[in-house]
């Protein structure tokens, strides 16, 4: 018997590109005679350009074209929900109007032969503006309709519970801030189109091109074989895509497009901030009977950006009575977009907290709270879990991490300045999946390439789908080679709410299952083959060999068979159709920290953290384990870092840079350990994979700051949790 | 970003002759090539001045220590003599940027860093030092990192220094080689705080070199230590952060040199605690009562006003910090 590919914890297979610098992102891509844009963005936040002065930019050397409004052909823009653009409202159509919307909007864009001649005519673009007053501010600015959910009756039963809590919360906007810029080259043949782009849907990016210039599908292809970090702003195609797809048009050359850090905090997405006020009711003995959950989130005057922040409250705990209202408030912003864990992060840092509240205010161990809560089925819709094992993560947990080393009282434990405090909390993700394809080829050589249009930001696509697809072949994983980040491979839904390994892996599978049995059948009808005659029940593949599964010695190699039958390949396409399932699906996890808290500076210090997982299969360890840790150094940055700051009198963002913008550096990731939880879930899909990018970043900010309260006593309900919150 | 010329020049005299034709030196770059990418500085013609013999730290006669301008931030942290006589140094400049950076930047680049005041970085925004007479949108605006102290109505950006702040403490002077010769001046006139002139940080003359700073001597054993308090562990500006050395003798305090960094327009001297401390016996009391005089004459903006508790409590942590080691050896 060959090792297990799957399960075993191998490196990265495109690491040696990415660390020998080989690895082509998306502005690394040759172009012939490509050129160079750079965008002017609007300096007030809403109101209409009255001027757009290019002369100077213009007479400058290099420069081949400035681009507005002024001079821009009008775009097809149809309408395209099929690319993470929210259902309600308009998106931003560049250069097609005078109207400002946010600050930082594109309003011109210079093209020259060189990027400092783009740059510097940039700086020389002179716009002037009607500004009016810009509204940005989430507090007290009115919202829109709500979306609502209920069961039972829960104001009623937080009225009349015997133990109540009403708190509001805070969160602050964060942005994605991977280390790969956005970047675009653009280049038409024709009326034919080719983007490389930093993205995670080529398939998405794709359809808006085609959308916003009108053309076939078939007339645009997208490439992006590698991703240096997203965490979700590669979602959607934002308006520099279009920005340079344009000014290839307008020059009739190749355009490269690269955003500036700077540029990023208004050119793309980002987590938006949050208002949530929850009421909740229990009874003496920690039983939830109630929660009323309040939400106000920001989002752009155009669009209507929504994510989903009602589950959690729908589903993590059993309580009879649930209501939720779900405002978001239009502002003069750019759109958010989801950003790892969108929506469930949020929530969880709310409930998390407030079920720690509850528990320190009953006088009870909060993991046994939450073991008292603990749901026998999804209330929101009756079915029952596929898997559910959070109380398992609690058990290990606890006992990894030394939860009862913990005394129960508050600031009770110090190390001279430091005062030292435990908390968890814990997660949900619903199961994400959604039809994928991927083609898969068995070469004459006895070597396999396996094509999805899928992504890897970072999780190690490349390397488990490999690890897939060699199990299923019976291949070394080093006879075969996976390729992704071209819209003309077999189709895949978007890079994000860790489906890529149910539905791309299942697909793979697929496709790898039908290859191999496709060999097999051919051998065993085959009078030259000493498989002849088996019933292709009883053969199996290992290392590139065909045999019988109780006779090894009597088999064949993929290359003799193809090369037998005059084959240079054999090649199927690889299917994966979610059907309407039965069960209630999720990932779980539950996450420890242990902080230390200087009382008198303000100082928070994580000192370590314990992950927890119930992701179902894990078929890349090593990589499975770099995400969980990747997720809770997010959590840090979310919980005691990371906030987008506004200048709410005209909009300005003050800290669009990495120096000002915190997000962890090495000193601040302390001890991190993650540990999964063995098994795989039959249901969820046809390799029991439940998803793991966003399981494991969700309850780690309010796990951290449940230990700043269990450290210092004092409960701070707005993140980050920043040192004149301690003081 | 703006067209520039560049020129490296290989000695005093022809760095000098650059300088009065008004260009501009670059010694790491850290600081000035950001500011040029963003427009805020917009130099026409850039001297690399990276290879004059600037980068020597020597002994001075009377026990102090001589810091060549182009010495590396990394290379004055490591030194063995700014090790041993003056902690308070390496300190600050380890807790300064990063790695990446001190191996680059200079020590005379570093006094002369412009401030980190958003709205100074940001073209968009109105600001005095940049425009003078333009506004200042930072009194109005996220001024969470803004000074308490020593600000005007034009201006209340903070110098980020930290080793400043260690030099200011140990009154440090900076020798400058200018069209008329040599001179050197106090550290503490040399930074100059807003005043009606924000855009003037710094008393150096038009194409004047900043060739060494000097730490003049002081009694031994000298204690030093720098604390500072910020967001992240590393790789951030101070909120607040305090420098300290102190001198005793049987047990008495003889000197005290005490300043603090992030709270100021420049770094920023604290002779009244300075005095409380001087002939006192170190005790808990002691740091906290003179730790008290921190926030003299402190005025805050809208976020930062947690800043004079914070810069309190800073200066009696480093109090007692460096009390302890003093007292230690006694
Ligand atoms: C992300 C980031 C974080 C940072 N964090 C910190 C921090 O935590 N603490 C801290 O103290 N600093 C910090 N810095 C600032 C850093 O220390 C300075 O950028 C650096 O010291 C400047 O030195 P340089 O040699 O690179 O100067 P340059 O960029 O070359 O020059 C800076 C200025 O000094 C002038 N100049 C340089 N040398 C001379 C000379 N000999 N005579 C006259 N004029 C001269 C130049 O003309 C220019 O105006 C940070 C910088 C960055 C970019």
């Amino acid at each position: 018997m060959s090792r297990r590919a799957v399960g075993a914890p191998l490196s990265r297979v495109d690491g040696r590109l990415k660390v020998t610098g080989q690895a082509k992102y998306a502005a690394d891509h040759p172009a012939d005679g490509v050129v160079h844009a750079v965008i002017v963005g609007s300096t007030v936040s809403r109101g209409r350009i009255t001027a757009v002065d290019t002369r100077a930019a213009s007479a400058l050397s290099g420069v081949l074209k400035v681009i507005s409004h002024r001079n821009a052909p009008r775009l097809a823009y149809h309408r395209n929900p099929s690319s993470n653009n929210p259902e309600t409202g308009e998106r931003l159509r560049v250069f097609q109007d005078d109207r400002v919307r946010f600050r930082g909007q594109p309003v011109a864009v210079v093209v020259a032969t060189t990027p400092e001649a783009a740059r510097h005519g940039a700086s020389l673009v002179v716009v002037r503006y009607d500004a009016e007053q810009p509204s940005t501010d989430l507090a007290g600015a009115p919202a829109s309709a709500p979306v609502t959910y209920a069961r039972g009756d829960a104001d009623l039963a937080v009225g009349s519970a015997a133990v109540r809590l009403e708190m509001t919360y805070r969160t602050a906007r964060n942005h994605h801030n991977a280390m790969e810029p956005h970047a675009t080259i653009a280049r038409w043949d024709g009326g034919r189109l080719t983007v490389w782009d930093k993205t995670q849907w080529v398939v998405g990016t794709q359809r808006e091109l085609a959308a916003v210039f009108g053309v076939e599908l078939s007339a645009v292809r997208v490439i992006s074989p590698f991703v240096g970090g997203a965490f979700g702003s590669g979602l959607r195609a934002w308006p520099h895509v279009t920005i340079a797809a344009l000014a290839a048009r307008m020059v009739g050359r190749p355009v490269k497009l690269v955003l500036t850090r700077g540029q990023l905090y208004s050119g793309t997405g980002y987590r938006p901030a949050y208002e949530y006020r929850l009421r909740l009711g229990s009874d003496r003995r920690g039983r939830l009977t109630a929660m009323v959950h309040d939400i106000r989130a920001e989002t752009s005057s155009y669009e209507d950006f929504r994510e989903n922040v009602l589950a959690a409250g729908q589903t993590l705990y059993s309580m009879p009575h649930v209501r939720q209202t779900y405002r978001t408030v239009p502002l003069d912003v750019n759109t958010p977009l989801y950003m790892r864990g969108p929506g469930h992060v949020t929530a969880a840092y709310v409930i998390e907290s407030a079920v720690d509240e509850l528990a320190h205010e009953l006088g009870i161990d909060p993991i046994e709270l939450r073991r008292r809560n603990e749901p026998a089925e999804d209330e929101s819709n009756g079915m029952p879990f596929s898997t559910r094992r959070l109380r398992e993560c609690y058990t290990v947990g606890a006992r990894e991490f030394g939860w009862e080393r913990r005394a129960p009282e508050p600031r009770s434990t110090r190390r001279g300045d430091w005062l030292i405090g435990m908390g968890m909390a814990a997660g949900a993700h619903g199961t994400v999946r959604n039809p994928a394809q991927a083609r898969v080829v068995l070469d004459a050589r006895g070597t396999a390439l396996v094509e999805a249009a899928t992504s890897d930001m970072g999780p190690g696509t490349y390397t488990s789908m490999t690890q897939i697809a060699a199990d299923a072949l019976g291949l070394a994983v080093r006879a075969v080679e996976f390729r992704l980040g071209d819209s003309g491979m077999p189709r895949t839904p978007a890079h994000g709410a860790s489906q890529t390994t149910a539905s791309v892996g299942s697909a793979v599978q697929d496709g790898c299952d039908k290859l191999r049995r496709q060999a097999i059948e051919l051998a065993v009808g085959d009078r030259r083959s000493p498989l002849h005659g088996v019933d292709a029940r009883h053969v199996t593949v290992s290392a590139g060999r065909l045999h019988v599964t109780a006779d090894p010695a009597r088999g064949e190699t993929y290359q003799r068979l193809l090369a037998r039958h005059g084959r240079a390949r054999l090649e199927t396409l690889g299917l994966f159709e979610p059907g309407e399932s039965r069960f209630s699906t999720a990932a779980y996890g539950a996450t420890f920290a242990e902080v230390a808290v200087d009382h008198r500076l303000g100082l928070v210090r994580v000192l370590r953290m314990l992950g927890v997982y119930d992701a179902g299969r894990i078929i890349s360890p090593k990589l499975a384990e770099s995400q969980a840790l990747g997720g809770m150094v997010g959590g840090i940055g979310a919980a005691l870092l990371e906030r987008t700051i506004t200048d709410h009198r005209d909009g300005m963002i003050v800290n669009a840079d990495l120096a000002s913008y915190l997000v962890p550096v090495n000193a601040d990731v302390p001890d991190l350990r993650a540990i999964f939880l063995e098994g795989a879930d039959p249901e969820a899909d046809p390799i029991g994979v439940k998803g793991l990018g966003e399981v494991v970043h969700i309850g780690v900010a309010p796990a951290i700051a449940n230990a700043v309260f269990h450290a210092t006593g004092r409960r701070v309900r707005e993140l980050p949790i920043t040192a004149e919150a301690l003081l | 970003m703006h067209p520039f010329s560049y020129t490296k020049v290989s000695d005093l005299a022809g760095a000098l002759a650059a300088g009065r034709r008004g260009g501009r030196y670059l010694a790491g770059g850290t600081m000035l090539v950001d500011l040029m990418r963003e427009s805020v500085e917009r130099p026409s013609v850039l001297v690399d001045i990276s290879a004059l013999p600037l980068g020597e730290i020597t002994a001075t006669a009377g026990g102090g220590l001589r810091i060549g301008a182009l010495v590396r931030m990394a290379e004055a942290a490591a030194h063995p003599s700014v090790r041993a006589a003056f902690p308070v140094i390496s300190q600050a400049l380890e807790s300064s940027a990063s790695a990446q950076l001190r191996n680059m930047a200079t020590i005379g680049g570093n006094i002369m860093q412009r401030t980190r005041c958003p709205y100074f970085r940001d073209v968009t925004a109105a600001c005095n030092k940049r425009e003078p007479g333009a506004g200042c949108a930072a009194l109005g605006g996220f001024n969470r990192a803004h000074a308490i102290l020593g600000a005007s109505e034009h201006c209340a950006a903070t110098h980020p220094s930290d080793v400043a702040v260690a030099f200011a403490a140990l009154e440090a002077n900076v020798h400058l080689l200018g069209p008329d010769g040599e001179r050197s001046v106090a550290l503490a006139d040399f930074l100059l705080p807003p005043g009606g002139t924000p855009q003037r940080e710094q008393a150096a003359r038009p194409g004047e070199l900043i060739t060494a700073v000097e730490i003049p001597a002081h009694p031994r054993p000298l204690r030093s230590g720098y604390l500072k308090v910020r967001d992240r562990q590393s790789y951030e500006f101070a909120l607040t952060s305090a420098a300290v050395a102190l001198h005793l003798r049987d047990g008495v305090i003889h000197q005290a040199k005490v300043a603090a960094g992030g709270v100021g327009t420049v770094p920023w001297k604290l002779p009244a605690v300075e005095r409380l401390l001087i002939g006192e016996r170190p005790s808990q009391a002691l740091w906290a009562e003179a730790a008290e005089r921190a926030a003299d004459g402190a005025r805050p903006l809208e976020h930062n006003r947690f800043k004079i508790e914070l810069l309190k409590r800073t200066v009696e942590r480093q109090l007692r910090v460096v009390g302890d080691l003093a007292g230690g050896t006694a």
